[in-house]
């Protein structure tokens, strides 16, 4: 993107003024060379969030943003629907709650090694991967509403994960106002036979060396111990968030006329918070996104009996359990009040500062746990919530690398089979069931995480504190 | 079944109203289209371009038909919900598709979809579709006897 276009806030912040219908300004998080080489979708896009009704404060784009549909990937906006704010379903995407968890384990580099190629064997034969898996757990309708309801609580009634994971998961692994009614048979078909499984495209399961620590008082609070492994998992909803956002977004852009809403991107469909509409994607969204923690709960578990074949009973504690494609109800405080906002991330992580009465107490002097994914070779990073994040972005940070290079170009760079062995070359193990997929997500295919990462921390979204190298990927 | 064309090979186009279909780039995702002298024709040509997002049309065997109709407000917005339609019976009958016979009346559409159960080993299939967007949809005529019909889709 040409920076002219914007005013620059800071070496890492540039501000678009209000033009034509936007209500406020919009905000883009970037270093210059990020900004650079953003796309101007990403412009036109954070440009239009901002056009919406009841926007607060401004739109914001993530240091990652790249184009999404609707709002960009990487996307943050609040609503107040006491001003007639919206909820949009393409500003929290179609795989709601597409998230990422991180357990510990006490593992050193040295024993993974040793067992590196049969562990990867064994991860890929028990983790349902890729299109067309399925996994163990059928869901009956009545299983299906209560999981619906439930989230990771239910999945720990069912037998899957311990009972501490629920203090390492938002909302306690159950966000309130649940619908089961909301949501259609269609996306409960979809789900059926979905739970407990990975996907495909950019989901992955990976075992970790915690390779740096840039913060040791706060890896340490985190559990964090360099020369130490960690598995790192990376999921969403599945059919089911899928189905929804297919359905609603549909809904939403048919009908926006009727509530008056001018859609300057038929992408941008929603409809106000305190509508019928609005209401019920609310609580199918928040269905989803309990399928979302009941599914990445399971998949913890079998991840966690597979590491006990290898090397006898471990609990693998959970550190923590993020979402990146979320509307959540929170409150903020605008020009000294507080405000009950629907906050959109949309490939964006909620970073929550030190002092949150939402964090699990270990953690809470010193900020959320921020789990940026990694790709393969590129590597991983925690961060932590800071105390300006939330004048910053609604407490928001990143939530990967971001792409750099479409599928498209991705499959024409490189094949399958020659990342695998580059990355093997490296002491990376991948197992995966399709190489093209491989190749579509190639690491050089997603921009430097590192340069993500260190302009989020100067920007004051989050700060680093520790990278994390990947041992062996199971990709989906 | 038509023959696919990636855009940007720069190769000699088929003949104007021959079936076929394309990716085309997108940020994140994919963009799929279908041409051919029909909507109908165009609109089958895209739902191969869905499956061939996953995998190679030429290995899947044409074996199980699954029946579909639709009906929707306006033509561009029944290509979103047939590509949608597609998706649904991929994820919930594992089954995968690799050619289309598509009817089309005013903005009622009724198909058949031949394809096989997905299988692991032999179609090695890529990412999975979720979802068919609006994003750069359009369904008309570029020329006399030449339709398009494309979109991204989420992947």
């Amino acid at each position: 993107m040409d920076r002219r276009r914007f005013e620059k806030l800071s070496d890492n912040a540039w501000r678009v003024a209000p033009f034509g219908a936007m209500r406020v300004p919009a905000v883009i998080y970037a270093s210059e060379d990020l900004l650079e080489e953003m796309d101007d979708k990403v412009f036109d896009q954070t440009t239009n969030v901002a056009m919406l009704p009841g926007i607060v404060e401004a739109s914001y784009a993530m240091p990652d943003a790249h184009w999404g549909y609707g709002f960009p990937i990487g996307g943050v906006a609040a609503f107040d629907p006491q001003a007639g704010g919206v909820v949009s379903a393409g500003g929290v995407g179609f795989d709601i709650s597409c998230g990422v968890r991180t357990h510990l384990t006490s593992l050193t580099r040295e024993e993974v090694l040793s067992v590196q190629e049969e562990l990867a064997d064994a991860l890929y034969a028990l983790v349902p991967v890729g299109v067309g898996a399925e996994g163990e757990v059928v869901l009956d309708r009545a299983a299906m509403d209560a999981m619906l309801t439930g989230g990771a609580r239910w999945a720990l009634e069912q037998g899957f994960g311990n009972a501490k994971d629920l203090l390492g998961i938002e909302e306690g692994g159950c966000i309130e106002g649940a619908e089961p009614a909301a949501v259609s048979e269609r996306a409960k078909e979809r789900q059926r036979r979905e739970m407990g499984t990975l996907g495909s495209g950019n989901h992955y399961l990976e075992v970790q060396e915690v390779k740096h620590i840039f913060d040791p008082a706060t890896a340490a609070a985190y559990g964090l111990e360099r020369g130490k492994c960690v598995l790192t998992i990376h999921c969403g909803s599945r059919g089911l968030g899928h189905q929804i956002g297919t359905e609603f977004l549909r809904e939403m852009a048919v009908s926006a006329q009727s509530f008056g809403i001018s859609l300057p991107d038929r992408e941008l469909a929603c409809a106000p918070i305190n509508s019928e509409l609005g209401q019920r994607y609310l609580g199918a969204m928040r269905a989803a996104i309990n399928c979302a923690l009941a599914n990445r709960e399971i998949v913890g578990h079998i991840a966690r009996e597979v590491f006990a074949r290898f090397f006898g009973k471990s609990e693998l504690p959970l550190m923590f359990d993020v979402s990146h494609n979320t509307c959540k109800l929170e409150t903020h405080r605008i020009g000294g009040k507080d405000r009950a906002l629907f906050v959109h991330r949309k490939g964006a992580t909620r970073a929550l500062g030190p002092g949150s009465a939402s964090l699990p107490e270990p953690f809470r002097q010193y900020g959320q746990p921020v789990l940026i994914g990694g790709s393969m070779g590129a590597g991983s990073y925690v961060l932590a919530g800071v105390e300006q994040s939330e004048d910053r972005a609604f407490s928001s940070a990143c939530h990967g690398a971001g792409r750099r290079l479409s599928r498209h170009a991705a499959t024409r760079a490189w094949s399958g089979r020659q990342i695998v062995d580059e990355l093997r070359a490296k002491g990376i193990v991948v197992r995966s069931p399709s190489m093209r997929g491989v190749a579509e997500e190639a690491p050089g295919a997603y921009k430097d995480v590192g340069a993500v990462v260190d302009c989020a921390e100067a920007a004051g979204l989050a700060r680093k504190v520790a990278y994390l190298a990947p041992l062996i990927c199971i990709k989906g | 079944m038509g023959e696919s064309v990636d855009m940007s090979d720069g190769e000699p186009a088929p003949r104007a109203d021959a079936p076929r279909w394309e990716h085309f780039s997108h940020g994140a995702d994919l963009g799929i289209r279908g041409l051919g002298a029909t909507p109908a024709i165009a609109f089958e040509q895209a739902a191969v371009a869905l499956c061939a997002a996953m995998v190679d049309p030429r290995d899947i065997r044409l074996e199980e038909p699954v029946e579909i109709t639709l009906e929707a407000p306006a033509l561009d917005l029944l290509l979103v919900d047939w590509l949608n339609a597609v998706t649904y019976e991929i994820a919930t009958r594992r089954i995968i598709f690799g050619a289309f016979e598509v009817s089309i009346s005013g903005t009622k559409l009724a198909a058949r979809a031949f394809g096989e159960k997905i299988s692991r080993e032999r179609h090695a299939p890529a990412v999975e579709v979720k979802g068919a967007t609006f994003t750069e949809l359009a369904v008309r005529e570029d020329r006399p006897g030449l339709w398009r019909a494309q979109c991204v889709i989420d992947v």
